[in-house]
């Protein structure tokens, strides 16, 4: 849900990134940390596991600039991939505005991404949402790696709804800026219909 | 979309209630914290606390122990303290909406400083009150100055 500040003049917004575990959640954040104007961020704080798993989320505060005289922020987070961290996946979609669904295109995640994209479905419900009316893109990563499904197929059972789509091999970055981008826009456009 | 939209005259009025609460409990620093992990307003000397990650952070801690407080059949647990060896942190939710932190040292004690966010939890929840009566009244086009948002302004953001 965002926030928005008439006397600082400020609109804050929150952008979830999901998918199932090691599909590159965290790599999509640590890349736009990387390539992102100093002035731009602020620290990215990362709950995760000895084994650089994701614990709890990762959390980077972007700020993007004035429309009409407010600034705009985005706060993005990463949900835990593994299958058993559900009861975290849900408490950090409270509140969301808008969500990049990472896919990973490797055949053997197939069941990994369907079985991710439908728990995503359903915690949004158990929040109060639905997939219809909240701004969201998909991301097919890890493009680079051999032995991966085609973008048709994937598009079929992972973009039903024909959202917006990039191919992203977010380790090397490609794709991720066009991923966020496309996700806040549609987060202002919804803002935009009150 | 839901949106909390907050003016120029709420923010004052929930400013002074943390500067009073600060004042009173004896406090370092006092924050108030959307739920959703957004900083409404500080007070106190915070110059040197990274406050977006404080304000994301405690709202993850909220919302972890919101999950097992239902766990064992509690609605939440509205009151968290952290005790350090210097400072401590009192976290609590006020209002059923925001989440109030104070940080204190060894000039204040817990006892204190919960008395005192017992009666800033009153004057925020009249607050609250009042934005959500305004928000009930106001037609939503009037509020949201964000519908002359063009597609041209949105694009200009990447560049």
């Amino acid at each position: 849900m965002a926030f928005i500040n008439y006397a600082s003049r400020e609109i804050n917004c929150k952008i979830v990134y999901y998918g199932p575990g090691l599909c590159g959640k965290t790599t999509n954040l640590q890349h736009i940390y990387k390539k992102i104007k100093p002035e731009s961020k602020g620290k990215m704080i990362s709950l995760a596991t000895e084994t650089e798993r994701t614990l709890f989320f990762d959390f980077l505060p972007l700020s993007l600039g004035e429309i009409k005289g407010f600034k705009t922020r985005f706060h993005l987070y990463t949900v835990p991939g593994q299958i058993f961290y559900d009861a975290s996946r849900k408490l950090i979609l409270k509140g969301v505005d808008g969500i990049v669904y990472v896919c990973d295109s490797q055949i053997d995640r197939m069941d990994a991404n369907l079985e991710s994209f439908e728990n995503m479905k359903i915690n949004l419900e158990e929040q109060g949402y639905n997939l219809d009316t909240i701004p969201y893109v998909v991301q097919y990563n890890k493009r680079d790696l051999p032995n991966i499904v085609p973008v048709e197929e994937l598009r079929k059972f992972l973009n039903v709804d024909g959202v917006p789509d990039f191919e992203a091999c977010a380790a090397q970055g490609a794709g991720v800026f066009e991923s966020l981008k496309a996700t806040v826009k549609l987060v202002l456009i919804e803002l935009r219909k009150g | 979309m839901n949106s909390l939209i907050l003016f120029d005259a709420e923010l004052r009025e929930m400013t002074a209630v943390i500067e009073r609460l600060l004042s009173d409990a004896n406090a370092k620093g006092v924050f108030l914290i959307d739920k959703d992990g957004q900083l409404i307003a500080s007070s106190g000397n915070v110059t040197d606390i990274d406050t977006t990650s404080l304000a994301s952070l405690t709202a993850g801690n909220i919302a972890a122990t919101g999950g097992l407080a239902k766990l064992i059949g509690e609605k939440e647990f509205s009151i968290l303290f952290h005790e350090g060896k210097k400072d401590n942190m009192h976290i609590s939710i006020v209002a059923q909406r925001v989440i109030l932190v104070v940080i204190f040292d060894a000039n204040s004690s817990l006892g204190l400083v919960r008395l005192r966010v017992k009666k800033a939890d009153e004057e925020m929840k009249a607050i609250m009150d009042s934005i959500n009566e305004r928000r009930a009244q106001s037609h939503p086009t009037k509020e949201n100055l964000l519908i002359e948002i063009t597609d041209e302004d949105i694009e200009n953001l990447f560049h």
